[in-house]
């Protein structure tokens, strides 16, 4: 009975951090098209950071207040930038979507490489209550459950955000269509950029949690892209409730799983995207 | 596939200078010469192959790592008991098996779906290797037999004889037409009845079987493999790269893209590991920005531009 309490808990809890990668990717997507390969390397780039922060003698809640902005502006930055300028060059929506992709492996080998050369593949961790507590039989850490609820709060607020204020309206009208977007004053570049940067700051939230409850190295980038891409398949591409919920879904079969064989969990994963693709190809709640 | 500005016999001769220059480095090069040229030759391979199907059609695979992982296991099981031959056939095949299983359950959708299915193949195809050799064999890695750099040399050749054989067949022929009509509109070509999805399987199998058997042979030069040498990410974004740098869908892009970075990684990857991957990526993004279409593009141009200029000499002195 623990056991199962125990995998259900640790699976909400890897879930919480799934949705929140896997919102960002595919905002990213749903808005500016951009397939970002590199997403994950804002997650690793932000766990270590926030990693040292804290060795520094930062407290771990202050250093969100450093690396989400930061993760926010490079995004934005780089979306002023290179894609808008890829934009413009790009004769027609699909080109665009593919050279998009293909810089954004650029990005990848930028950023993943700046990690490595100023981390090596040593892990980084801290201690930030990391003792356990008893839940309905099962051990579980406290940092990890307050990982959990700063997640919840994170996904609530993004969805506020997105529902409630003016520019989340600016980024719903642009996901469903660019051209109606711009004709009804919504500034196209600005509004893509904001999703880009936002898309960036959720991906540093989730490696700042990443930091607080595991020890990550400078190599989580990649595995991390490669399970928020299952996500979002999952959940429907540039669908928010749908990594949501595609989250919580790799989170609870991938602790399930490695409860029986670490090894086997991307197997796990791939099993349900291949039935997933068979039975229903635009994902759970795709449009 | 366009042929870009070179005259296609002109196009030829240069591959054929390339090949015969390749063929005689084992009777003068040093042992450095010749495991340098086999590398450069397996990426020729990769790359042209890599362009032959994703190019026309527009489909970005990222499968290649697992391919040529794929290769390398087969060359592991295999190469104690078999000649070369059969251990490149073998990885060609398994790879041959694993695209078809998977360009048939992707290929049927659009989009990036096939991109996002093969980019995690690699890490999945690891993961079952790894899983194997935990819990089946309990052993680490595989020792693979060397047949002498030559015989390793030799076979790369061959291969990128029929490689860049194939590739010209392929554009020759209806199927590359196909293919390309399914780049250009699939709705338009899946109207005059071209069977879309067959072709597009095919296409991706063609590719996988080739770098199934480079991958084979590579192993044979490397004597020890184990999951994470032999399912490498690298292996799957290095003929992207040299695609894009080259120029996609021409002949001869691919070719001086593998050339180049090949070339480039052979003499960097020990010297700065990381810097020189920040280097290419800072390559990946510059070509795709202000060259397109590669580095035969940018040749095209210029000489369109020295033409007309050319031109209008004649014209002011008429």
């Amino acid at each position: 009975m623990s056991t199962v309490v125990n995998i259900v808990i640790y699976g909400i809890i890897m879930g919480g951090v799934y949705g929140l990668i896997s919102m960002g990717l595919t905002l990213q997507y749903g808005v500016g098209k951009i397939l970002n390969v590199s997403h994950g390397e804002f997650l690793m780039l932000s766990a270590m950071t926030s990693c040292v922060l804290v060795k520094a003698g930062v407290h771990p809640l202050l250093t969100f207040v450093i690396c989400l902005p930061a993760a926010f502006i490079v995004g934005f930055i780089l979306n002023m930038t290179l894609y808008r300028w890829l934009r413009n060059f790009s004769k027609d929506e699909a080109t665009f979507e593919s050279n998009a992709m293909l810089m954004s492996f650029g990005l990848y080998f930028i950023l993943a490489n700046i990690g490595l050369k100023i981390w090596g593949t040593l892990s980084k961790s801290y201690q930030f209550y990391s003792y356990p507590v008893k839940i309905l039989g099962a051990t579980i850490i406290v940092n990890r459950l307050i990982g959990l609820g700063i997640a919840i709060v994170f996904i609530i607020a993004f969805f506020i955000f997105l529902n409630k204020t003016r520019l989340g309206k600016a980024i719903r009208a642009t996901s469903q269509s660019t051209t109606a977007a711009a004709m009804m004053g919504v500034r196209i570049n600005k509004t893509m950029a904001i999703c880009f940067g936002t898309g960036g700051l959720l991906a540093a939230a989730a490696g700042i949690l990443i930091g607080m409850s595991f020890s990550p190295t400078a190599q989580i980038g990649l595995t991390n892209t490669v399970i928020a891409l299952i996500v979002v398949v999952l959940g429907g591409m540039g669908s928010i409730p749908g990594a949501v919920l595609g989250g919580l879904l790799i989170g609870l079969v991938g602790q399930a799983v490695s409860f029986f064989d670490t090894s086997l969990v991307t197997v796990a994963y791939y099993l349900m995207i291949i039935i997933l693709l068979l039975i229903r190809p635009k994902g759970l709640l795709g449009r | 596939m366009k042929w870009s500005g070179l005259k296609k016999e002109f196009q030829y001769i240069i591959v054929a200078i390339i090949v015969i220059f390749f063929a005689f480095v084992p009777l003068f090069g040093s042992t450095y010469a010749i495991t340098l040229s086999s590398t450069i030759m397996m990426y020729i391979v990769m790359a042209s192959c890599w362009n032959m199907f994703s190019g026309p059609a527009g489909y970005i695979s990222l499968a290649s790592g697992a391919f040529v992982g794929l290769g390398f296991y087969a060359s592991g099981f295999l190469s104690t008991r078999f000649p070369l031959p059969v251990l490149m056939l073998a990885g060609g095949l398994a790879s041959l098996v694993l695209a078809v299983i998977i360009g048939s359950i992707t290929l049927r959708l659009r989009g990036v779906y096939f991109t996002i299915f093969t980019f995690c193949l690699v890490e999945l195809v690891k993961a079952v290797m790894t899983w194997y050799e935990i819990m089946v064999v309990r052993k680490r890695g595989l020792n693979v037999r060397n047949f002498g750099p030559n015989a390793a040399f030799y076979a790369m050749l061959v291969m990128v004889v029929i490689a860049l054989a194939v590739v010209v067949i392929v554009r020759k022929t209806r199927f590359g037409m196909a293919l390309t009509g399914i780049g250009e509109s699939e709705d338009a070509a899946a109207h005059i009845g071209i069977n879309t999805t067959a072709y597009k399987v095919s296409g991706f199998a063609v590719t996988a079987f080739m770098m199934g058997t480079v991958g084979a042979v590579r192993a044979t030069m490397l004597n020890h493999i184990d999951p994470t040498s032999a399912f490498n990410m690298m292996f799957s974004f290095l003929p992207v790269l040299m695609c894009v740098f080259g120029g996609m869908n021409t002949f001869l892009g691919p070719i001086i893209g593998a050339i180049v970075f090949a070339a480039l990684q052979y003499n960097l990857i020990t010297k700065i590991p990381q810097i020189y991957m920040i280097i290419f990526g800072a390559i990946m993004i510059l070509s795709i920005l202000f060259m397109p279409t590669g580095i035969v593009g940018v040749y095209e141009r210029v000489r369109k531009a020295i033409e007309n200029r050319k031109i209008q000499k004649v014209g002011g002195h008429l």
